[in-house]
Order: structure tokens, then C-alpha cells, then sequence
């Protein structure tokens, strides 16, 4: 639709009926990969809600007592054990990396190709820090005991919560990371200017494509938000 | 009609488009707000007040990060709609499990450890 018939339309709530009510496209202003990215991340955010609500019905189940977290996540530090120090380390960095991605989507709509690259690049190398100590993480757990059905600090749940959900978020990490680097490479090759088409499609590439792939890194900040106040910090 | 589409477009651009002020602000934000949280186990905070200032950091920054980060409070109100209505049917599975955690626990201790 064209630009200026956008503006005309009702805003406020008013703009909810005669959006969805309207012909040819509900989401106004939205490209259809934007909206289709939504979704799939509802979809996602379900998921992940049931991971945290099984959790929160295992822990208010369980008669025996939970393992106490800030002890269970914490890191000598100069011999000091420090409360969840990696944990602290790890939502810095997550936060830091979103900061990055947000520019790097501003900059994409500015079509300054060499910042957008080189701020999805960092970001992809904040990822990748994340991933990494996600590893260190649970090498050392699973070194001082914890498996999926016991561990040595309390409830056996735990085990099994812990390493379904860092490890579901893990691996959304590890998939935003490879796509990072992807698109990386597309911005600095110039695939968003000229309008190349893509690999897996004969659409011409656009910088909303960045901005796309900006809400599924968000969205992986966002889910570890809860799983910190949740999981670490309950 | 000519100078009319012009302004349109900016205004367009301007949906898209924002300064670099408000996302240096977002992350700025966002960085304090996770040490507040930290600082919430750091001072072993315990009961209501530990897990109220939990939840009132998490939501504050989930709010700030759906609505600039993912560019939600410029988005128009029916997407907005359609992403924040399903969260009330996830509240209310929570409520459900909740009521239900309650219950296992109640009939474990009568059962497992008064059987005993």
C-alpha cells in the first residue's frame, strides 16, 4: 500500500476494528516477514512459558528442599565465591548485544551499510561469548554432580529444568548467532543496496530483513529476562 | 498534491527511523535495571520484598525491551493487539498451576511425609 494512504487512517484504539476489519492486510505498515516474525515468536513465547510454568509447578511441589541458586551459580573470584557472578556476566552481555542489534537495525534503515555490518557482527561475537559461557556453565555442573534426575544440593527436579531451559534458550542463541553472521556477511556485500536475491528465496533483500532479525535477538534478551528472574535469582 | 506526498514520506521515515538518543537511553536503562536485580540476591533480600523487586525489574525491563528494542510502541495498536492479548491467556495458565502446585504439595506432605 502506498505511503500516504497509511497516514490517513484512524490511530488510537479506534485503529484495532478498522485495521482488522480492513481490506487486503490487517498489520498496516508491516512488511508480511515482520508479521510472520511476530508470530513465530508468540509461538515461541508459548514454548517457552510452559518450560517456566512446569518449572514453577515442579518447585512448588517438590517436598524437598530446592537447591539454594545463588550458591549452586556462584564463581570464586580471587579465591572469594561470588553469587552468581557468571550469571550477572552473562545477562551483561546478552544486554550489551541487544544494545548493538538495535543499532544496527537503525542504521540498516539509514542504509549505512558498514556500521549496520560492523554493530551485527558484535553482536554476533556477544552471542557467541554468551553461548561459550553457557558451556563453561554447565561443564561445571554437570562435573559437580548435576544430572537431570539428582543432583547433590537438593530437589532432583532441578537438574532437569535447568538443563531443558538454558538449554532451549542455548540453542535459540546458537541459531541467532549463525544467522548473524549470515547476515553480516549480506550487509557487507552489499546485498541490502542492490537488492539481491536471497539464497533461499528470488526476493529482493531489503533492510527490513535486519530489522527482522533484530526482533528474534530481542526476543532471546527477552525470554533470558525471565529465565534470570526466575530461574537465578527466585 | 505533489508537496503533500513528500511530507508523507517523511513522516514515514520518521516511523521507521529513530534517533540514536533513545536506544543509547533503552540500553542505559536496561544496564542499571539488571544490576538493581542483581543487587536484589547480592543483599540476600528474602519473602515479599525479594521476590516483588524481582518481578518489578523483570517487567520493567521486558516492557522496555518489547517496546523500543523491538520497536512495539511505535508499531499500530492492532499488531500490539495481537502480540499482548495471548499473554493473558499465559497469566491465567499460571494462576491454574499455581492452584495445582498447591495441591500436589498438599497431598505429598499428607501422604509421603505424615504417612511415614
Amino acid at each position: 500500500m502506498s505511503d500516504s494512504s497509511f497516514q490517513n487512517l484512524p490511530k488510537g484504539w479506534k485503529s484495532v476494528p478498522s485495521d482488522l476489519g480492513s481490506d487486503q492486510t490487517a498489520f498496516k505498515g508491516v512488511q508480511w516477514g515482520k508479521a510472520m516474525m511476530w508470530i513465530f515468536l508468540l509461538s515461541d513465547t508459548f514454548i517457552f512459558s510452559c518450560f517456566l510454568i512446569s518449572y514453577m509447578k515442579g518447585r512448588a511441589s517438590t517436598v524437598v528442599d530446592w537447591p539454594n541458586t545463588s550458591e549452586v551459580f556462584s564463581l570464586d573470584f580471587m579465591g572469594v565465591p561470588v553469587p552468581l557472578l557468571l550469571i550477572a556476566i552473562m545477562t551483561f552481555v546478552l544486554i550489551t548485544s541487544s544494545g548493538t542489534m538495535a543499532l544496527a537495525v537503525k542504521y540498516g534503515y539509514e542504509k549505512n551499510k558498514k556500521m549496520c555490518g560492523w554493530f551485527i557482527f558484535a553482536t554476533a561475537i556477544g552471542g557467541l561469548t554468551f553461548v561459550g559461557m553457557q558451556a563453561y556453565e554447565w561443564s561445571k555442573l554437570i562435573h559437580e554432580g548435576v544430572r537431570p534426575w539428582s543432583n547433590p544440593f537438593g530437589a532432583g527436579q532441578f537438574g532437569s529444568y535447568f538443563f531443558m531451559i538454558t538449554g532451549f534458550h542455548g540453542t535459540h542463541v546458537s541459531i541467532g548467532v549463525i544467522f548473524l553472521f549470515i547476515f553480516a556477511r549480506k550487509v557487507f556485500r552489499g546485498d541490502f543496496d542492490t537488492g539481491r536475491r536471497g539464497f533461499f528465496t528470488t526476493m529482493k533483500s531489503d533492510y527490513v530483513s535486519i530489522e527482522i532479525l533484530g526482533l528474534y535477538w530481542h526476543f532471546v534478551d527477552l525470554v533470558w529476562v525471565f529465565i534470570f528472574a526466575f530461574f537465578y535469582l527466585w | 498534491m505533489n508537496e503533500n506526498t513528500e511530507i508523507n514520506k517523511d513522516k514515514q521515515k520518521a516511523s521507521t527511523t529513530h534517533k540514536i538518543g533513545i536506544y543509547l537511553w533503552i540500553w542505559g536503562l536496561l544496564f542499571v535495571l539488571s544490576f538493581f536485580s542483581y543487587m536484589v540476591d547480592w543483599y540476600q533480600f528474602q519473602g515479599l520484598l525479594r521476590w516483588s523487586l524481582i518481578l518489578f525489574f523483570m517487567f520493567l525491563k521486558a516492557g522496555l525491551i518489547m517496546a523500543f528494542f523491538m520497536h512495539l510502541f511505535w508499531e499500530r495498536y492492532a499488531l500490539v493487539n495481537v502480540l499482548l492479548w495471548p499473554m493473558t491467556a499465559i497469566a491465567c495458565f499460571v494462576g491454574l498451576m499455581v492452584a495445582e502446585g498447591k495441591y500436589t504439595v498438599f497431598t505429598r506432605l499428607i501422604y509421603f511425609v505424615l504417612g511415614e
